[in-house]
């Protein structure tokens, strides 16, 4: 007999979802002027709420409020006074984490293991970290008197849902903006919650306004000729698009887009540790990671031991009910992003990559996706070049560091990377050649809000995060 | 050193080159590899599952210098009944005594469950192995059918790894038919790096199965540490198609911590070491808080520590 | 001619592309007068074939550039200093010349400019302390973050401040080992020309600083959507319509781009912001296995 683990369900008992949303704005929870639309639950596709879709006139109230706001309350407020907003609002967080869990996990598909020990406790760090800048700003390298730019206008994506809304919201409350924050439109849920949290904090109307909608509400949001600020964080395509929609405007921008990251293993890597790595750079969120480790490159030395050890440890991989305690690999966020999956991997082995993924069950009903390893990879191939933002991992191997750093390099991304080798002055001659903006030696996928985060190249500008993501927020004193 | 010693780079030359070349462990990444499966959640009929396969686990262990006969014999047959309320309770896997006392074990047990007998100047090792071997084959001549010895921490620690591996061979002929079990007393080795190396040159030198810990140093058995030790043996069978056993002793008290110890055995080497043959806890309380867990499970309420035998 | 009045040599002026002076391979030139109107010199008149040379001259030095270590930077920086010091006479007469200045306006100009490099001379080995820094993440990790050069940077010199905004440009992008490929005044390049002569004649690594003159209008647009390009410091473009169709070009490659303020003050001491605006912050984790 075998050691099955029964089901562990989390409780969704702890969640209290509406059937029907307004946005949230000036303090106020108001109903939308667009259509509403619905937002599922992708692991039984479920409708779990109606969501509002913001329109230009909700747009500009939003953004009317954000103003009036940043000008009679919050730029005036000491940062002191600030900070605590802050700090309250990382303790209601901490409070009602259970419940953001649950509420993520239903809305993203990812699992409550994840939602529960990453991101929600990492979003409420992200408030308490930045609530204590609010009143120290003068320290942080920006003059001896740096200045809030005025209204943000902040837009996140679907694989982070609360985490993006925190890394968004955080700075730029502490700095002294005002924003209005557009959730993705298959993620709406747990930033509603969020907009409780704030007037539960009391949180002067306006200080924060949360929009839900599609592509268009972002559109106006970008092009609203009253927002000072952008921070997008999303596919490299829209972070290009938005880049040419406020050419010549005094817009700030910052960006964090795509990525197509290489974990590299040298053969005297703590090998159980890099297949770990491995394993967490890639099928962590199931792969919905811009920083996500996609291209595996061996030493050839010891690629065929390390893809066995793969290999194995995928078969212990447990996929299914996101809610599940136990559940490694969640539901893929929604059909479309399933559709893209499917086509990139087909082009996969089209191009005579060799696929392979463990025995799972796939479930009925919801989106899924079992994680997929392709060997047999080169550089010119599609899922090669190409960000997946599924499970899928592509192998490549390499024989001399000059070629890993070659073949790392060689990619328009440069996001993040991984290093593994017990070597230490490998891993700093590594972490120095690599063109990435986070490099993860002998571990991967780590985040802290003191940790600055962001990509060269085309997976964008700007960081967030630490004391240089304070300066996506701020004036700086320049006379040239 | 005298030119008629035989120098240990010279003897083990291959044994020597093999452990240095093994893969490093990175300490960071393997805790929070083992933290992680450390939240697995086992629940209900999986937990009584475990619960079960974990008694039959336990070596109940009694190592005091105030051990007696009636002490052993009275552990002993709470080892072949750990709940006389409750007959369908598995016997545990062994009783874990000091050489001296195997026959009062012995006694009561009869062949029904293991006799392991702590040997090899236990727990610190520091005696001739002429002293270890006699202590090794008195045990076996008592009755002992396992074997619990300790590494020379001391010669490993100075790089005097032959010395290691031929004392371990030596014990192992002692042994006869009796299995061998090596304690590598990880509490002392400190680094993982250390662990991996001591448990390869242990299963080499023919090794029944590894042990973490005497229980007499602190830290005993951690998850890291068997982990390690479980990925070891892992490779080991990858390589000679050969299963050797790991046991994990000291500091485990709980049914949760057992349970956490099962997780990690089931998802590093899989379910086939899922058997007392190949995975021991080294224990004396845990027995009873897994018993207490296991009234709870059948009866659904909560027990006490008067519903369990002391011993 | 009778008398001992000598014919002068007059100078060619060339662009400065990979440490060697080419003419423009589209053999054009323009003429650029001086205050009063008259005559000065033909100028070559960068295409954007130019410009494309340019780039792959400014990767291979940026390749190199940006291996040096920090010292070796600073070095070389001041070196430039050193060598502007001893043309310190041309350049006054090329600024009088150029901008219609007088002498002491001239002379204060060009102090101020090799007095700049000197300035970024020191943040070679600096600037990075000050930008980067260790962070205190929960969780056996040591953190650290670094700038580092973010590459090939094409950027338009002031179309005023012929020396001292040229320099002011200049300087804070290759100290932290980006390359550059510079666009000098339109109307006043003769300052630039000299420059690019002070640079051939130091140690700067060849196709780490490429001065083309030119009409910027013409020759950034190439420039913006280059896919090698990483980084535009739109500094002299004033043009609003240039200045928005060039940001437009460089989306193509999510470009850095950096304007200036409105009137900047080039005789200010600057901050760290223009040495800010093309690095990029690195942040490297590693474990801290506990004893």
């Amino acid at each position: 007999m075998s050691f099955q683990y029964a089901p562990a369900p989390e409780s969704t008992a702890i969640v209290n979802i509406k059937s029907s949303n307004g946005l949230f704005i000036n303090g106020e929870f108001t109903p939308g002027h667009g259509t509403p639309f619905k937002t599922i639950n992708p692991a039984t596709e479920e409708v779990l709420a109606e969501i509002a879709q913001a329109n230009q006139e909700d747009v500009d109230a939003a953004v009317r409020a954000a103003r009036r706001a940043y000008d009679k309350t919050w730029s005036k407020m000491p940062g002191r006074d600030r900070g605590k907003y802050l700090f309250r609002i990382a303790r209601l967080i901490q409070e009602r984490a259970r419940e953001f869990a649950v509420l993520e996990t239903m809305d993203n598909g990812k699992p409550i293991r994840e939602s529960r020990d990453v991101d929600v406790p990492i979003a409420a760090a992200h408030f308490f970290y930045h609530a204590g800048w609010a009143d120290k700003l003068e320290f942080a390298g920006y003059g001896t008197n740096p200045q809030p730019l005025g209204v943000a206008a902040q837009i996140i994506p679907w694989n982070f849902p609360l985490l993006m809304l925190a890394w968004k919201i955080a700075p730029a409350l502490a700095t002294g903006n005002t924003v209005v924050l557009k959730p993705a439109e298959t993620t709406p849920l747990t930033a509603l919650l969020f907009a409780e949290i704030c007037q539960q904090a009391d949180l002067p109307p306006g200080v924060v306004n949360i929009l839900t909608g599609d592509g268009d509400t972002g559109r106006m949001l970008v092009e609203h000729p009253d927002v000072n600020k952008i921070a997008f964080t999303g596919s490299t395509a829209v972070g290009q698009a938005i880049q040419r929609q406020i050419a010549g405007s005094s817009k700030r921008l910052t960006l964090e887009l795509g990525g197509k990251a290489a974990n590299i293993v040298f053969d005297d890597a703590p090998i159980d540790q890099a297949v770990e790595g491995i394993v967490n750079g890639i099928y962590f969120n199931q792969g919905h990671v811009c920083c996500a480790g996609s291209r595996l490159l061996l030493q050839e030395s010891i690629a065929e031991k390390t893809i066995e050890s793969l290999k194995r440890r995928l078969q212990t991989l447990r996929l299914g009910d996101p809610l599940d305690k136990n559940t490694d690999i969640g539901a893929i966020n929604s059909r479309e992003q399933l559709n893209r999956i499917i086509d990139l991997t087909k082009s996969g082995e089209d191009e005579g990559a060799q696929r392979w993924s463990p025995d799972c069950v796939i479930p009925e009903k919801g989106f899924w996706f079992a994680p997929t390893v392709f060997t047999n990879v080169t550089q010119a191939h599609r899922i090669a070049r190409e960000e997946i933002f599924g499970p899928v991992l592509s192998v490549l191997t390499f024989r001399t560091p000059d070629e890993a750093i070659e073949k790392a390099n060689n990619t328009p991304y440069g996001l993040s990377a991984g290093i593994w080798t017990e070597k230490g002055s490998r891993i700093l001659a590594m972490a120095n050649k690599v063109r990435a903006g986070v490099v993860w030696a002998n571990t991967f996928n780590r985040f802290d809000p003191a940790s600055p985060f962001g990509g060269y190249k085309e997976s964008g500008f700007g960081r967030e995060g630490g004391i240089q993501g304070l300066g996506a927020y701020l004036t700086s004193e320049e006379s040239s | 050193m005298s030119s008629l010693e035989v120098h240990p780079a010279e003897s083990h030359k291959g044994l020597l080159s093999f452990l240095a070349g093994l893969p490093g462990v990175d300490q960071v990444g393997a805790e929070a590899r083992a933290a992680a499966l450390g939240t697995r959640s086992i629940k209900k009929e999986s937990k009584i599952w475990a619960i079960d396969m974990a008694i039959s686990m336990v070596d109940l262990t009694t190592l005091e210098g105030a051990d007696t006969a009636g002490k052993v014999k009275a552990m002993s047959s709470k080892a072949l009944h750990p709940d006389p309320a409750d007959p369908s309770t598995p016997s545990v896997a062994a009783v874990c005594v000091y050489g001296d006392l195997v026959y009062a074990a012995r006694e009561v047990v009869g062949d029904r469950i293991h006799v392991a007998a702590v040997a090899t100047a236990f727990p610190s090792g520091r005696a001739s192995l002429g002293v270890k071997l006699a202590d090794t084959k008195e045990a076996v001549a008592a009755g002992a059918d396992e074997i619990d010895m300790v590494i020379d921490r001391g010669a490993f620690l100075t790089g005097n790894f032959g010395k290691v591996f031929d004392e371990i061979v030596a014990v192992k002929q002692a042994c006869g038919t009796a299995h061998l079990k090596v304690i590598l007393e990880t509490g002392e080795l400190k680094t993982l790096d250390n662990v991996r190396k001591a448990s390869w040159l242990a299963m080499k030198a023919g090794a029944d199965f590894i042990k973490t810990s005497t229980g007499k140093v602190t830290p005993a058995a951690t998850l890291p540490v068997t982990l390690v030790m479980l990925e070891a043996v892992r490779d080991y069978y990858q390589e000679t198609n050969t299963r050797i056993g790991v046991k994990a002793a000291g500091g485990i008290k709980t049914s949760k911590d057992a349970i956490k110890y099962l997780v990690l055995v089931n998802e590093t080497v899989g379910d086939a070491w899922l058997t007392p043959d190949l995975f021991r806890f080294g224990a004396s309380t845990l027995l009873n808080d897994l018993l207490l867990q296991r009234q709870k499970m059948i009866t659904g309420h909560y027990s006490g520590p008067d519903y369990v035998t002391i011993d | 001619m009778i008398g001992n009045d000598r014919v002068g040599v007059r100078k060619t002026h060339k662009l400065f592309i990979g440490g060697a002076f080419p003419r423009s391979e589209s053999g054009r030139t323009y003429e650029v007068i001086n205050t009063r109107g008259e005559f000065l010199a033909n100028i070559a008149k960068a295409s954007r074939k130019d410009a494309r040379d340019a780039v792959i001259s400014a990767r291979t030095g940026f390749n190199s550039w940006s291996k040096a270590s920090a010292y070796n930077r600073g070095q070389v920086l001041y070196r430039i200093a050193e060598v502007m010091e001893g043309r310190k006479e041309q350049f006054i007469n090329d600024i009088q010349d150029a901008e219609g200045t007088s002498n002491k306006k001239a002379t204060t100009q060009t102090d101020q400019a090799i007095d700049r490099v000197v300035w970024y001379a020191g943040w070679a080995d600096k600037y990075s302390q000050v930008l980067g820094n260790t962070n205190p993440v929960s969780g056996p990790f040591f953190n650290f973050s670094v700038p580092e050069p973010t590459g090939v940077v094409a950027a338009v010199a002031p179309q005023d401040s012929s020396l001292l905004g040229l320099i002011s440009v200049i300087a804070p992008i290759i100290v932290s080992g980006n390359s550059v490929i510079v666009i000098a005044s339109m109307n006043s390049p003769i300052p630039a020309i000299t420059l690019s002569e002070c640079l051939a004649t130091s140690d700067v690594i060849a196709g780490n600083i490429n001065i083309l003159t030119g009409d910027p209008a013409e020759i950034m647009p190439s420039l913006a959507s280059h896919l090698d390009v990483n980084a535009l410091d739109l500094t002299g473009i004033t043009d609003p319509e240039l200045h928005a169709s060039l940001e437009i070009e460089a989306a193509g490659s999510v470009k850095r781009v950096r304007s200036s303020p409105i009137n900047p003050q080039w005789q200010v001491t600057p901050t760290l912001s223009r040495v800010r605006a093309f690095t990029e912050i690195k942040t490297v984790w590693h474990p801290m296995g506990i004893l």
